[in-house]
């Protein structure tokens, strides 16, 4: 049976794409059967950050209403023979996410796939529900910034008591903290929350952090989970965190703020 | 960086402290409300009401508490009457 992982945080804009596609990309190259899901319906935004989108056929939706199969809607990854993309419908209304729906579908994937991510939309609406109900574990996607971390602490909540496992009373989903967007300049100038202030107040375990870059947007631009960029810093510390993930023990990188001289300061290099 | 930026970064601390200390308020607050059972609402309005035949209060007059530890639960309620308590003649 396979591991459902919902990558989740409440607030929008905050990295939960990027890193679902990172995340299923990193597993898929490890060499598990990876499948990764749109749960965004009505604004798909997976299959461009996986650069899969002029291949979407059917999706997510058509699976459920039984209008075509599994396999006619997954698409391979043409980079990696254990990753598949699952699209959202781009047309469709989000109530269409029925639990039985999500539940079959979710079923059927678990028998041929080791890991099946879930891409949650923002909010804590239907589909963001949909999203996690049916999780093993959560990775919560959390900017170091006080709305993110409100918006990332409701939704524990929400997985604590909304999901089948706590329906069932089941042993609880494992939450996971995934810090983006972090700047360690900013840290050391006090004028960004640290990765131990959001550690704290969230008390989760972290995943790992990535470091605010441009080889994020230079990824997203060509539909290349940034994970592939192996010579970012972004992209490195999301194959740690898929490390991680795995079991592996890494010490976090990325953190630290190198000083520049008082020469380089005083004449702004 | 340049050299003025080094005297401003002296002159005001930042502000990732503040961002702290009222996420962590705001967390406990909102992990306090979400532990408690779900009729809470209704029972302070049901509990307004009555008490409205009898005196004038208003909704902030009435406030229900809900604490919970490992061993009991208690519901703390609270209730401000006013001044001089005009009764509804009964």
């Amino acid at each position: 049976m396979a591991k459902i992982i919902v990558i989740t945080s409440g607030k929008g804009g905050v990295g939960k794409t990027t890193t679902s596609a990172a995340l299923a990309m990193g597993l898929a190259q490890r060499g598990h059967r990876t499948v990764v899901i749109d749960f965004d319906v009505g604004l798909r935004n997976l299959d461009l950050i996986m650069g899969c989108e002029r291949r979407v056929v059917y999706d997510f939706i058509n699976v459920i209403n039984g209008e075509a199969n599994i396999n006619q809607a997954l698409i391979r990854d043409k980079r990696c023979d254990a990753l598949y993309v699952l699209p959202a419908s781009q047309t469709r209304d989000k109530e269409a996410l029925t639990k039985e729906g999500v539940g079959k579908v979710l079923e059927e994937l678990g028998r041929s796939f080791d890991f099946i991510i879930c891409d949650s939309p923002a909010g804590i609406e239907h589909g963001a529900t949909m999203a996690m109900y049916y999780a093993d574990d959560a990775v919560v996607v959390t900017n170091p910034e006080v709305s993110s971390v409100r918006d990332s602490d409701r939704m524990l909540g929400i997985l604590s008591s909304k999901s089948r496992r706590a329906e069932k009373n089941e042993e609880p989903i494992r939450e996971f903290l995934l810090l983006t967007r972090y700047c360690p300049e900013r840290v050391a100038k006090g004028e960004m929350l640290a990765v131990e202030d959001v550690r704290e107040i969230l008390s989760l375990d972290l995943l790992g952090v990535i470091p605010e870059s441009k080889a994020v947007l230079t990824a997203s631009n060509s539909g290349v989970p940034v994970i592939l960029d192996i010579e970012s810093d972004a992209g490195q510390a999301y194959g740690d965190a898929v490390s991680r993930y795995l079991g592996e023990e890494l010490p976090h990188r990325f953190l630290e703020f190198k000083k520049k001289g008082f020469f380089s300061r005083l004449l702004g290099g | 960086m340049g050299l003025l930026d080094l005297f401003r970064a002296h002159r005001h601390k930042g502000t990732a402290s503040i961002a702290k200390e009222r996420l962590q308020i705001l967390v406990a607050h909102d992990r306090a409300t979400r532990n408690q059972p779900s009729y809470l609402p209704q029972l302070q309005r049901e509990i307004l009401e009555v008490i409205r035949k009898y005196v004038d209060v208003d909704m902030n007059s009435v406030s229900v508490n809900y604490e919970q530890d490992e061993t009991r639960e208690v519901l703390e309620l609270n209730i401000i009457l006013p001044d001089a308590p005009a009764a509804k003649g009964i």
